[in-house]
């Protein structure tokens, strides 16, 4: 079977995924992950015309609460991860506008 | 009891009961961890201080506090949930040094129950993979084999519990990242059902599949863990609000006439020999024991894999979209003057994620882009409702539905390294309880030639663990393979020496 992927599918999905890949992962995805959308296929042998989709495996009323403040997480605590915080209460990131 | 021969919750019970304190008991497990996880690997993070400062805590509380079901109990947590104070990395490089500020409500309740956790297991990087070998720290051996992989995702943990490291241990289960690793190490693993127990604090991969669960050397011990943390949430919106039953009980309630459902149609092509005699010999021990067996139909059951490997990496490339280089952790060491937003997004993306949720996120991108949505996420759903049509079915006949967990047994490290498919395949008896959302037991149910285990899956009604519980317990009381420990390797007392620790395959 031909693969149903090519380089460009593969260049243009990381660019959605915001995902740079190297020539070598490129490569490589496009080619295993053509045979997984190949192996894929056979779902295509079973009629599914009608069929309601599961989107949730336990379907329940939505769960809904008081619309009332309560303690949240503490500023400090909120951006102690963050990789640069340009401040103390900031995320900083690269320039967005030129 | 002497402590060094300490293995189940009920263990630590009887111990503390005869004077040992918590201390005594976190200490024992602490030595254990310390003595041979250095080979095993079973841990991404070990938690001595906080856990002999938590059971100093627990000892003074007096002996007229009131007891607590798993008081002093030492468990190991998957590092994919979230713990307050202690690393949470999912295995993954780009959250490498992220501490939560809060705790899942899982570890919530395990505290509250009296557990002490001591550690972070590994797992393959975001619970994406089925032998632990996609972690940033490396892989987890079995204890049975250290030339083999644990199984995974949850393969830290199983592989602890099996080695007597922890008594019990979390993991979360998305495909089978519970159940595989529990067959591949001889112990019990419990999925249950969708929404039984919160998913608050667990690092999300798959959001309609994902559920925490238990591992113990017993279905008692499992059973007492899912008591402790099941239950509706108010943080979580599809915790499930029905009651929770007396899991402990049930434990102690064997079911040994139930009516099981076996497949056997769809387990005649692609199980090892190995795997298939021990089954074989586990259906005819639950027959022994005052078990019905028939011959279930489950038509699309075939069809999991390829539905799940749509759904998961689906939901996995939205979910995974938060890893961005803003919030947490790690941001790519960019140059400033040319940094964009964007290609600070795709550079950290870039160096963060390893090649297995690399290839899953693009899987799922692609199967939700436009033009491909209805052929591939949609149809996948439809098969969700079709797989969940089969087993309740079968359900109006049977108590529960039986197959072996894994059509293997454990295989050695870097083995399927390079051929993501076949180990996709390897899910063809797991995946089904998570797209269904029904719940689903692996119990040790024998060794193939090499002496590897083999498990015995047992898959039940909604919100019916009980049942589940009652019949792995019959069974359990039936074949105690529990009892033997692992003997090869890895450094377990009677075993033989350790295989090398450079992390490689050998």
């Amino acid at each position: 079977m031909s693969n149903p992927l090519t380089r460009a599918d593969v260049d243009r999905i990381a660019r959605l995924a915001h995902l740079e890949l190297t020539e070598r992962e490129a490569e490589q995805f496009t080619r295993q992950l053509g045979d997984i959308l190949a192996y894929f296929e056979r779902l295509n042998r079973i009629d599914t015309a009608g069929v309601a989709a599961t989107t949730h495996p336990v379907t329940s009323a939505p769960v809904m609460r008081d619309d009332e403040p309560r303690p949240s997480l503490p500023v400090d605590d909120a951006f102690g991860n963050a990789p640069d915080r340009g401040g103390e209460r900031l995320f900083r990131v690269p320039k967005v506008i030129g | 009891m002497e402590l060094s021969s300490l293995a189940t919750v009920a263990d630590v019970r009887a111990a503390l009961r005869d004077g040992a304190t918590a201390v005594d008991v976190c200490t024992e497990f602490l030595g254990r961890i310390a003595a041979r996880d250095g080979d095993l690997r079973a841990f991404n993070h070990t938690a001595a201080e906080p856990a002999l400062a938590r059971a100093a805590a627990l000892d003074r509380r007096g002996p007229d506090a009131p007891d607590l079901p798993l008081l002093g109990v030492p468990i190991a947590v998957k590092d994919n949930i979230c713990t307050r104070g202690l690393p949470t990395t999912a295995s993954s490089r780009i959250l490498a040094g992220y501490v939560p500020p809060y705790d899942a409500t899982v570890v919530e309740r395990l505290t509250a129950a009296g557990a002490v956790v001591v550690g972070k297991t590994n797992c393959d990087e975001f619970a994406m993979g089925s032998t632990t070998e996609h972690s940033v720290t490396g892989p987890t051996r079995n204890p049975w084999d250290p030339a083999c992989v644990p199984g995974g995702s949850s393969g830290g943990s199983a592989a602890a519990v099996a080695a007597r490291l922890a008594p019990v241990a979390l993991g979360s289960d998305t495909g089978g990242s519970i159940r595989q690793p529990a067959a591949f190490c001889g112990i019990v693993g419990l999925k249950p059902t969708y929404g039984r127990v919160s998913r608050y604090g667990l690092l999300a991969f798959a959001s309609s599949l994902d559920q925490i669960g238990p591992f113990g050397l017993t279905v008692a011990d499992a059973a007492a863990l899912l008591q402790a943390i099941a239950g509706p949430d108010p943080r979580d919106a599809t915790s499930a609000a029905s009651a929770v039953p007396a899991f402990d009980a049930a434990a102690a309630e064997p079911v040994r006439r139930p009516t099981i459902g076996v497949p056997w149609a769809i387990l005649e092509n692609g199980v090892d020999a190995g795997v298939a005699s021990a089954f074989e010999a586990a259906v005819e021990a639950l027959r022994g024991m005052g078990a019905t067996v028939v011959d279930v139909p489950l038509p699309h059951a075939e069809y999991a894999v390829p539905a799940y490997y749509i759904v998961a990496p689906a939901e996995a490339s939205s979910n995974l979209a938060r890893y961005d280089g803003v919030r947490y952790a790690y941001r790519a060491p960019l140059d400033e003057k040319d940094a964009t937003l964007g290609g600070m997004y795709d550079r950290t993306r870039h160096d963060g994620f390893g090649d297995e949720v690399k290839r899953r996120i693009m899987l799922g991108t692609y199967a939700l882009s436009a033009g491909y949505y209805d052929a591939y996420y949609l149809k996948a759903q439809q098969v969700r409702t079709l797989i969940r049509g089969d087993y309740d079915a079968a359900f109006e006949k049977v108590d529960a539905v039986a197959v072996p967990t894994t059509p293997t047994t454990a295989f050695r490290l870097g083995e399927r390294a390079d051929d993501p498919l076949q180990l996709y395949v390897g899910d063809v008896f797991t995946a089904s309880a998570n797209l269904t959302g029904l719940p689903a037991v692996s119990v040790p149910c024998g060794r193939d030639d090499a002496g590897l285990p083999v498990g015995l899956q047992l898959t039940g009604r909604a919100f019916d663990e009980v049942t589940l519980i009652g019949i792995g317990a019959a069974y359990e009381e039936q074949a105690p393979w529990w009892r033997e420990p692992p003997a090869a390797g890895a450094g377990i007392p009677g075993g033989e020496a350790p295989a090398s620790r450079d992390g490689a395959a050998p």
